[in-house]
């Protein structure tokens, strides 16, 4: 017989309010986790495939959409661009490298990415066996892409037109695997790679690069350019100083049938919009909170009441007035610990969910399970929450009069 | 050994007590008998120090409490004194054991399982010790909380119309009980009542 005992017995006794109290701190715990490591994730996934690109260039459409196709390979590339253009960008001093990136094939679902072996090496990403692509029609694989697709080295596949897999294939040209990266943690990881000749010969010399928007821009697009001239998708520039950001954007813009889109700026304008619903979703999470603070605050007052004269009974046998109040507070204490401990194991379990959805569809995975440094002050949080929600009605019990509350019943 | 000298309380102007001397030795027991608002519960109250007297002394087994600070009272009521209520309370969470083992938990001594069960066995409810007390008939109740009040060995043991609300058979038995178990361990026992069907089990009376 202890305190914690007699807690915990006075909590099973109310079984559906200790419930109801633990559930609600649950889901809003499970809610602000599950925020958190959302955020941290998507926020490290977007930073660090930021990381050393400067400007990218492509086709005029939205900055924003022209990003998220070129660096995050997840949206429709806005068009495509003539590679003479990309390459009197090489020549202008302040650029100190030109990735330049044609995609608009897949495989599966993975996207195939015609490209320079400067964009593996902007990533860091070593072969881990076999080779880099060399010739036109090999391809070297991403770990995920690799391990997703079950491809070794030597296997060939026919890639599809587009960039999901139900579009036509292109059942003439086989591309061959020479080499697989390791994995980068960026979205190297979700690509194969190839080089930008196996993109014009898959498709022929006068076509351009297939894209999804083909068919909506395309004829404008062939009119427009010479039809024996390349092109490519976009290109992702690095500066050699930062001088270059003052003055190369507004040139291409102005100068050139390009487009110049800053990532930092454009991923920081998406982050500012995501950041409405995230704030929406943390005041919801704290009004939930907030409401199973005052549940625990209704059911431990009822107890209270309804236990007045066992405590004046419990005083009587010598128990301390402090003591009792400290039994109360375990109560509320307790209930925060089941909710905090749950409503983590929550968010783990929504994260798990979100992570099949995103590897699914974007090839992008989130599996940071670690907790967090936010959860520890969200612990303390929660342990406050229940220690107040308890303390406020327990108060009462130095005001409890012995000899009345006994002689009353 | 429990005794009074000129106790007095007021809940208000109108409602004032002057409770006669009262002297209970060890082994013994005394009767305290009265109608409702003559402050039966109040003198039990106050001899439980449970209340503050306005004015006079209670000597309980040798303490002259009057001095006392409320810590050191506690303490007193906690080693010295079990107390009986008219109707048996328990904490409704835990089971009969556990209620019997509050007093030892609370008194800060041993928590004796062992003479629970044999103080079980002696009064008849050891089959119920697993149960929650609100489980069991009054009787059986009025019985677990004598069980309770023997828990710390105290010198006085105070029961307040403990069989107000029993029928004639249980009635017998408690206080049979009462006295047997208050003998066994050299305790005072005083009962406060208004039942007149215990007049004639006590030598020592006194009339509010």
């Amino acid at each position: 017989m202890n305190l914690f005992k007699i807690s915990v017995a006075n909590l099973k006794e109310k079984k559906l309010n200790s419930f109801l109290s633990a559930l609600l701190l649950t889901l809003g715990i499970g809610m602000i986790s599950l925020l958190l490591l959302l955020n941290k994730q998507l926020d490290e996934q977007f930073r660090r495939n930021i990381r050393g690109i400067d400007m990218v260039v492509g086709a005029k459409g939205s900055p924003l959409q022209l990003i998220l196709s070129s660096i995050y390979q997840i949206d429709a590339p806005t068009g495509n661009i003539p590679l003479s253009e990309v390459n009197s960008l090489k020549r202008n001093p302040f650029v100190k490298n030109v990735i330049p990136l044609s995609m608009g094939d897949n495989y599966q679902g993975f996207r195939i990415v015609g490209t320079s072996a400067k964009y593996p090496e902007h990533f860091q990403a070593k072969v881990i066996s076999g080779k880099l692509f060399d010739q036109s029609m090999e391809v070297t694989l991403g770990s995920n892409a690799a391990n997703n697709l079950g491809l070794r080295i030597g296997d060939s596949f026919e890639s599809s037109h587009g960039l999901d897999s139900e579009g036509d294939k292109h059942g003439d040209k086989k591309y061959k695997v020479v080499g697989i990266f390791d994995p980068t943690g960026s979205v190297l990881d979700q690509l194969i790679l190839t080089s930008l000749s196996s993109v014009w010969d898959i498709h022929g010399h006068a076509e351009k690069p297939a894209q999804p928007t083909s068919e909506l821009l395309g004829d404008e697009h062939s009119q427009e350019h010479h039809e024996d001239e390349k092109q490519v998708t976009s290109a992702l520039i690095q500066f050699r100083n930062p001088m270059g950001l003052l003055t190369l954007p507004r040139q291409v813009n102005e100068n050139t049938s390009m487009q110049a889109a800053l990532p930092s700026i454009e991923i920081n304008r998406l982050f500012s919009l995501l950041g409405v619903g995230i704030e929406t979703l943390q005041n919801l999470a704290i009004i939930i909170i907030t409401i199973a603070g005052v549940s625990v605050f209704i059911s431990l007052y009822n107890s209270l009441k309804e236990r007045k004269y066992e405590m004046a009974l419990m005083l009587s046998m010598g128990a301390t007035r402090t003591r009792l109040f400290f039994m109360l507070l375990l109560e509320g204490l307790m209930l925060a610990l089941i909710g905090y401990v749950a409503g983590i194991g929550l968010s783990r379990i929504g994260l798990y969910l979100f992570n099949k959805s995103t590897e699914k569809d974007f090839h992008y995975s989130l599996k940071e399970f670690n907790l967090l440094p936010e959860e520890i002050y969200l612990f303390a949080a929660a342990i406050v929450l229940g220690l107040l929600a308890a303390a406020l009605p327990s108060l009462g019990i130095y005001k409890l009069n012995i000899s009345r509350t006994l002689a009353e019943e | 050994m429990i005794s009074s000298k000129n106790l007095q309380f007021s809940y208000s102007s109108q409602k004032h007590f002057n409770f006669p001397d009262i002297f209970c030795a060890d082994s013994e027991t005394l009767l305290i008998l009265g109608q409702s608002g003559k402050g039966k519960t109040t003198l039990l109250h106050l001899l439980a120090l449970l209340l503050k007297p306005e004015s006079g002394e209670i000597n309980i087994a040798g303490n002259e409490v009057s001095s006392f600070t409320p810590s050191q009272i506690t303490k007193v009521r906690a080693q010295n004194i079990g107390i009986i209520y008219q109707r048996a309370h328990f904490t409704s969470s835990l089971s009969v054991m556990d209620n019997i083992l509050l007093p030892n938990y609370f008194a800060g001594k041993r928590q004796d399982k062992t003479k629970a069960i044999c103080l079980a066995e002696q009064l008849g409810f050891a089959d119920h010790l697993s149960k929650k007390a609100n489980q069991l008939s009054q009787g059986e109740q009025q019985r677990v909380s004598i069980a309770r009040a023997l828990m710390n060995n105290p010198n006085v043991i105070l029961a307040d119309e403990p069989t107000s609300s029993l029928d004639d058979n249980n009635c017998q038995k408690v206080i049979e009980l009462l006295k047997s178990q208050s003998k066994l361990i050299d305790a005072s026992l005083v009962v406060v009542t208004h039942d007149q069907r215990l007049k004639d089990e006590f030598a020592n009376q006194i009339f509010l």
